[in-house]
């Protein structure tokens, strides 16, 4: 069989280092804090390239995600790295139409999203396939400042054949490699449990590729459980997983992850993300979904009142701490 | 004799094959089960990663994702994907667990599309991290039910590399030497792959259950060892700490019913 020495798929954003290097300006030390609404308005424009922090249903932005679809943002191309809720959100608003796809279209364990599928089954989007990896060392080249990184992934397979990857031989011992190319996105968006006004971000728990998503990215606007003071980073400055040079806009968004799962803060919320996924079998209550909980909510306060507000918070936080609800905390 | 259903079953032949003192990458579902069985029953230090970054927690119960708090409890470490990943990549990670859509003889897996890639009957998830697990871990294990459709004599889209076409495929694509498919767990049989064809061969069959059924549930041509075992049905250990401490909401065990 003939040795494939290119993958296929189209490179979606291809990375010029020249152009990185003049693009990554750093980022004052200044208050960043803003709106939800300003920082999409102002970052997220109709045809730039998306990435999304966390992973799928943990630690995830969706306040931002939501506001993506209330503004109507069209034509974004969308980084697929272990998307599953926060795929299924910009799903919601026909966001995209380009995607590199490592995980869509599913939410694990739970089951897969018929809507997601609809819409990539439409037509109406283009793919480039790779793994959950090697979408990963795209970010990790960015944020190294190289054009690609070698890696021993997606050789021999579809998955490479329909990639924008490449066969390179090593100088050194000849070994082969899939040359995985970076990727620096337009925007990301990123949830953390704790920023200060500048942007300096705590992480506490599961990284997933966030700090080197937020090294790759041309813009990155964090939305964060709580504000600390810079005194609090500073006393233990080791912690600091996102520096705030790296970003632009600072939100607070208390419970910012739901229905996702925040470590430490509150778990997922099975109900409601099972109540998406029953919607979804029927084109018009899944319209009337959409519509009364993001298109009609004026804001993701709104939004989480509709969901039981601090109430079903307060649970969802008994469920992550594995106490029992009922005797209150 | 205790009874137990084919999810019960599968989660107990799986953990079985897992070592102590070993590592392992997993997913949810029945390879999480199955690395917690192990765990308390046979490999108290059996080490395991989830893809997100939990690196050796002590799971209190089974994550619904493989990015949830429950991953890095009580974690020996909390890190990156790239970490774990590139863990793996080193050499250092005995065993992988996936499931996927379809299965072919020499363990390619899809879990991207049915039918044509530009324009799919059904689209799945993709790889996520199965592609890289099945690359780079030493050796990949598979859980999924038996039935012609998934064990296919071609797969739609080989998302995830088994043996690809035979012997020495792999190594000519570039993967690492000593890694491939090892077993393939199902709720009739255990499979692993004959050394010279490199082709799934069934080594074990369950309970009451006959090589004929197996082949008229499998799309193409199944091997026999020639030591074919039976497998041994769940203790009551085994059950009892399934159904109490792993799973007692069924989550998992209650699909097999």
């Amino acid at each position: 069989m003939e040795k494939m020495l290119s993958g296929q798929g189209e490179n979606f954003l291809p990375f010029n280092l020249t152009e990185h290097r003049k693009s990554l300006q750093n980022k004052r030390y200044e208050n960043k804090v803003t709106t939800v609404k300003e920082a999409v308005s102002k970052y997220v424009t109709s045809g730039s390239y998306l990435a999304t922090g966390g992973f799928g249903c943990n630690r995830i932005a969706s306040a931002l995600l939501h506001e993506i679809v209330r503004q109507g943002k069209k034509n974004l191309g969308f980084s697929g790295h272990t998307t599953t809720h926060d795929f299924q959100i910009l799903v919601a608003g026909e966001c995209f139409d380009r995607c590199d796809a490592a995980y869509i279209v599913g939410l694990e364990a739970r089951g897969l999203s018929k809507m997601a599928r609809k819409y990539i089954e439409s037509g109406k989007v283009k793919t480039t396939e790779w793994s959950n990896a090697s979408l990963a060392w795209r970010y990790k080249a960015a944020a190294m400042g190289l054009s690609f990184i070698p890696s021993k992934v997606m050789l021999g397979t579809d998955t490479f054949k329909y990639s924008a990857a490449k066969v390179v031989t090593c100088p050194f011992t000849g070994e082969t490699y899939s040359a995985i190319p970076a990727l620096s996105p337009d925007v990301a968006v990123i949830h953390v449990h704790k920023a200060d006004v500048y942007g300096n971000c705590v992480i506490e728990g599961l990284n997933n590729s966030d700090t080197d998503l937020a090294k790759a990215s041309k813009h990155v606007i964090v939305t964060t459980e709580r504000i600390v003071d810079n005194e609090e980073i500073r006393r233990s400055p080791w912690k600091t997983a996102i520096p705030y040079w790296s970003v632009d806009a600072v939100i607070p968004v208390p419970y910012g992850s739901f229905p996702g799962n925040m470590e430490g803060e509150y778990f997922s919320d099975e109900k409601h993300l099972q109540m998406w996924l029953d919607v979804e079998q029927d084109e018009k209550s899944y319209r009337e979904f959409v519509k009364k909980y993001i298109l009609d909510t004026e804001d993701f306060y709104e939004y989480l009142e509709l969901c039981g507000g601090i109430k079903r918070m307060n649970e969802l936080r008994a469920e992550e701490l594995m106490i029992s609800s009922k005797k209150g905390i | 004799m205790s009874t137990y259903n084919k999810m019960e079953l599968m989660v107990c032949a799986a953990s079985r094959e897992l070592l102590d003192n070993t590592m392992v990458i997993i997913g949810t579902g029945v390879p999480c089960a199955a690395g917690m069985l192990a765990q308390k029953m046979h490999a108290p230090n059996l080490v395991i990663f989830f893809e997100a970054g939990g690196a050796g927690p002590m799971l209190p119960t089974m994550p619904v994702s493989v990015g949830d708090s429950r991953t890095s409890y009580r974690a020996t470490m909390a890190t990156t994907m790239l970490d774990v990943m590139e863990l793996a990549q080193r050499g250092a990670v005995d065993f992988s667990f996936i499931g996927g859509a379809q299965i072919d003889c020499y363990g390619n897996i899809n879990s991207t599309v049915v039918g044509d890639y530009r324009k799919p009957k059904v689209r799945f998830p993709g790889s996520g991290g199965a592609n890289d697990l099945a690359s780079l871990c030493k050796k990949t294990l598979v859980v999924t039910n038996h039935d012609k459709k998934r064990f296919v004599e071609k797969v739609d889209f080989i998302t995830t590399p088994g043996y690809l076409q035979g012997p020495h495929s792999r190594e000519d694509a570039g993967l690492p030497a000593g890694t491939g498919p090892y077993r393939v767990i199902t709720d009739l049989a255990v499979m692993d792959y004959d050394p010279q064809s490199l082709r799934m061969r069934v080594i074990s069959l369950h309970p009451n259950v006959t090589i004929d059924e197996v082949k008229v549930n499998t799309g193409f041509e199944l091997l026999v060892s020639e030591k074919l075992a039976k497998t041994e049905p769940p203790s009551e250990k085994e059950l009892r700490i399934l159904r109490e401490e792993i799973d007692p909401f069924r989550y998992v065990i209650g699909r097999g019913a």
